[in-house]
């Protein structure tokens, strides 16, 4: 704890040490009562006095400056380059269960494409009554629905397989978003182009050069797949695949096609370099297993956590984090500050909701002593999420995909946090 | 693919019975055109289903892979730093960190088909012809050490090549093998007996550090303006119009490119100031030995050569690394020399 506020910090996590440096310090000074008034309050303040900014001074708008850190980052170290790459949301820096599309992580295999509106076409093919061509426009024409899923990358926490690695909520769990959609059942696009019931699945592919095909069984597809066009309202992000993109609700977020321009209805899977080479699990034996659509329960604590420290004094604490569950609706979670040595069940913010972002809190009291922060989750399957030993046992140390273990932050006494593993 | 056509004669006798797939239609969109589907449904199954009629072989292959693939993945498919190794890795999927390519992982040869046909090279998707695929595919699986260097690759003899890890795959079995997670009431109280830290991130410490800070703006805000002036005297003489043209002909380069403030050697060099300069002179980079004659003969990359070289690459230098086809068209061209100007060091 070396350095103060006032130097230069060197880095992030120099930065975060100031900060709890003034928490520190907080401790001494804040209290019921104050030496001395607040001239923020006995003083005249410019914004209370001037003027601000008229209206179209920004006609689409941005997070105010002083929010300038809450954005994606990137590991550069993962990846050969940016444009076959992956960036993580700022999820110790976010509440509540929405992602803002602005910094909702992105995935991409060749790159964000510009694909406008009037070039956009969507092509049902392969085993159907009709090969049909779609325009942007004949999509708006159907009966749509709304719905709010989260999307997770198979690879989300894949870096923590082998130990504790990366030392941020952001970079271990980041990999996910969660936002309200709206779109056309694929069902409802399936049954236009007249699906023959022999199909057993259906290959969909995107626009860009990756084309990133997947399979997906007909009874996931005709279920609740979904071809979306608006996410929060608005149209789909250029970097979420603007202007169609498909939903799998629970399902690994590579199969999410984005720049969606092909379906086609098959008797069989494509085995896709997608399917084949990656987004399949390495056990112990090196016997890989393919398929595992579903992501299993998770839960994190976003704060504290080592991007949000506790910057405040000892008293009241929210520790807050996200659940979640790709078979279904989260029920429970349960919190840990002793590494899991004892459990109290914390507050959903709201009853859980299939395959969507559940906010939990446990409000409680800090008096500066050190804590093995945990959370588990569990949906109404009766999954319960386990611990990172657990899925070791099972799996062994190389699956890269598919970590849903309990994570672990360390809570010191000054507030600041870090990544572990614990026995 | 084509398959399908014949299930497609049977789904329609089918579907007076078969009523989920033709339940209300609304008659939106329009009929697919036989030339659209096949410009679009390229897709390879493992049995072959969609394999065009084709050939090639393995010397062919090999010199297609060093022209278009070798910058990424290496002259032998080794790999390239952190790009896709293609070959090698046999034996190791049990070991620590499994090596998972073609030849050791990747259980149908039809993906790989596939994928090169549909989405490589990186950058210039959709450039090769049927037979150079079928060439490449078979050099992948020559450099796997799976057929000799007289192999020619056709969609006749496709089926017979098994990929040794063929059945090295099982499916999702979650829901038996971990069974056990699915307890319901787990731990509320004295759950171990005792906790232990037994791995900390700050020991490997590779969190990204976060780059310039809030706190530290004076000395980084002069250097900024300077060099906004020296950029603004450079550029005077630019096409503003030109150079946003120029920057989007860049997407094509950006694979393996960097350019302007911080630009990096990657697979290629960095081109920060690149017009006027002698080639080869980038620090750190390893040029191949065709570029480097060249700078022995005194290349200068100014307006021409650039021009000349970003047409046909291959044809101004024979040999060079540059896994780039070129630009076809005069307006890309002058497009691209204008935004390379436009980033002066």
């Amino acid at each position: 704890m070396s350095e103060s506020f006032t130097s230069k910090p060197t880095s992030r996590r120099a930065f975060l040490r100031g900060t709890a440096a003034m928490a520190a310090g907080a401790v001494a000074a804040g209290s019921a009562k104050a030496a001395t008034p607040d001239p923020l309050i006995t003083e005249v303040q410019d914004w209370a006095s001037g003027l601000g900014d008229g209206v179209d001074a920004t006609p689409y708008g941005l997070p105010i400056e002083f929010e300038s850190d809450v954005i994606r980052r990137n590991v550069e170290w993962l990846t050969a380059d940016t444009i076959s790459s992956i960036n993580f949301t700022p999820i110790h820096a976010l509440d509540g269960t929405i992602t803002p599309q602005g910094c909702a992580f992105e995935r991409h295999h060749s790159g964000a494409i510009e694909l406008a509106k009037a070039d956009y076409r969507l092509m049902i093919n392969g085993m159907v009554e009709t090969p049909l061509v779609f325009t942007y426009e004949d999509l708006e024409r159907f009966p749509r629905e709304n719905h709010v899923y989260f999307c997770e990358c198979a690879a989300n926490t894949g870096m923590e397989w082998a130990g504790a690695q990366l030392n941020g909520a952001q970079f271990t769990h980041g990999m996910i978003h969660n936002m309200e959609y709206t779109g056309i059942p694929l069902r409802t696009l399936l049954e236009e182009a007249g699906y023959d019931t022999a199909g057993t699945w259906v290959y969909v592919e995107g626009a860009d050069a990756s084309s990133n095909g997947r399979s997906i069984p007909m009874e996931k597809a005709l279920d609740d797949v979904l071809v979306a066009f608006k996410a929060n309202g608005e149209a789909l992000r250029k970097e979420h695949g603007y202007p169609v993109r498909l939903v799998v609700p629970g399902w690994e977020g590579n199969m999410w096609v984005k720049w969606l321009r092909r379906i086609e209805v098959t008797d069989g899977p494509v085995e896709s370099r997608e399917e084949t080479s990656k987004y399949t699990d390495v056990l112990e034996d090196g016997i890989a297993r393919k398929w595992t659509w579903a992501m299993d329960a998770k839960s994190v604590v976003t704060s504290p956590s080592p991007q949000a420290p506790i910057t405040h004094g000892h008293g009241p604490l929210v520790i807050t984090g996200l659940a979640w569950s790709g078979r279904g609706a989260i029920t429970r979670v349960d919190v840990s500050k002793d590494g899991g040595k004892t459990w109290e069940t914390a507050r959903l913010a709201k009853p859980g909701e299939k395959m969507a972002l559940t906010r939990f809190y446990l409000d409680t009291e800090w008096s500066g002593e050190e804590m093995l922060l945990q959370s588990r989750a569990m949906d109404d399957t009766g999954y319960v999420q386990p611990t990172k030993a657990q899925l070791r046992e099972v799996r062994g140390e190389n699956s890269i995909y598919h970590n849903n273990c309990i994570q672990t932050w360390w809570v010191r006494e000054t507030g600041e946090a870090e990544n572990v593993e614990v026995s | 693919m084509s398959k399908y056509l014949k299930a497609t004669a049977t789904a329609v006798s089918l579907s007076l019975i078969a009523a989920p797939g033709f339940a209300e239609k609304l008659g939106l969109g329009r009929a697919a055109l036989p030339e659209e589907i096949a410009a679009w449904d390229l897709d390879v199954s493992p049995d072959g289903t969609g394999l065009p009629v084709g050939s090639g072989d393995v010397l062919t292959g090999e010199e297609l892979f060093s022209d278009s693939c070798a910058a990424c993945h290496g002259e032998f498919a080794e790999g390239v730093g952190n790009w896709p190794k293609l070959a090698g890795g046999d034996d190791t999927l049990a070991d620590k960190d499994p090596v998972k390519t073609v030849g050791s992982y990747w259980p149908y040869l039809s993906t790989t088909w596939d994928y090169v046909n549909r989405s490589m090279p990186f950058g210039a998707a959709q450039t090769l012809e049927t037979d150079e695929v079928y060439a490449i595919v078979a050099y992948i699986l020559y450099s796997n050490d799976l057929v000799d260097e007289d192999f020619v690759l056709s969609n006749e003899n496709f089926s017979d090549i098994v990929l040794p890890n063929a059945d090295g795959f099982i499916v999702d079995n979650r829901l038996e093998a971990e069974s056990h997670f699915w307890n319901a009431e787990p731990c509320m109280e004295n759950c171990k007996d005792s906790v232990e830290i037994t791995m900390r991130a700050m020991v490997l410490d590779v969190t990204p550090e976060e780059e310039a800070s809030a706190a530290e703006p004076e000395a980084t805000e002069e250097v900024v303006e300077v060099a906004v002036v020296v950029e603004e005297t450079a550029v005077a003489a630019l096409d503003a119009e030109l150079v946003a043209a120029g920057e989007k002909v860049f997407k094509k380069c950006k694979a393996c490119h960097q350019i302007g403030e911080g630009a990096k050697n990657k697979t290629g060099p960095l081109l920060t100031g690149i017009v006027g300069k002698a080639a080869g002179s980038i620090e750190g980079f390893k040029y191949s030995k065709a570029l480097m004659a060249m700078t022995e003969d005194g290349l200068v990359w100014d307006e021409d050569n650039l021009s000349a070289f970003l047409a046909k690459p291959k044809a101004f230098m024979k040999g060079t690394k540059m896994g780039f086809a070129g630009l076809k068209k005069d307006e890309d061209l002058s497009a691209i020399i204008a935004y390379l100007a436009s980033n002066g060091e």
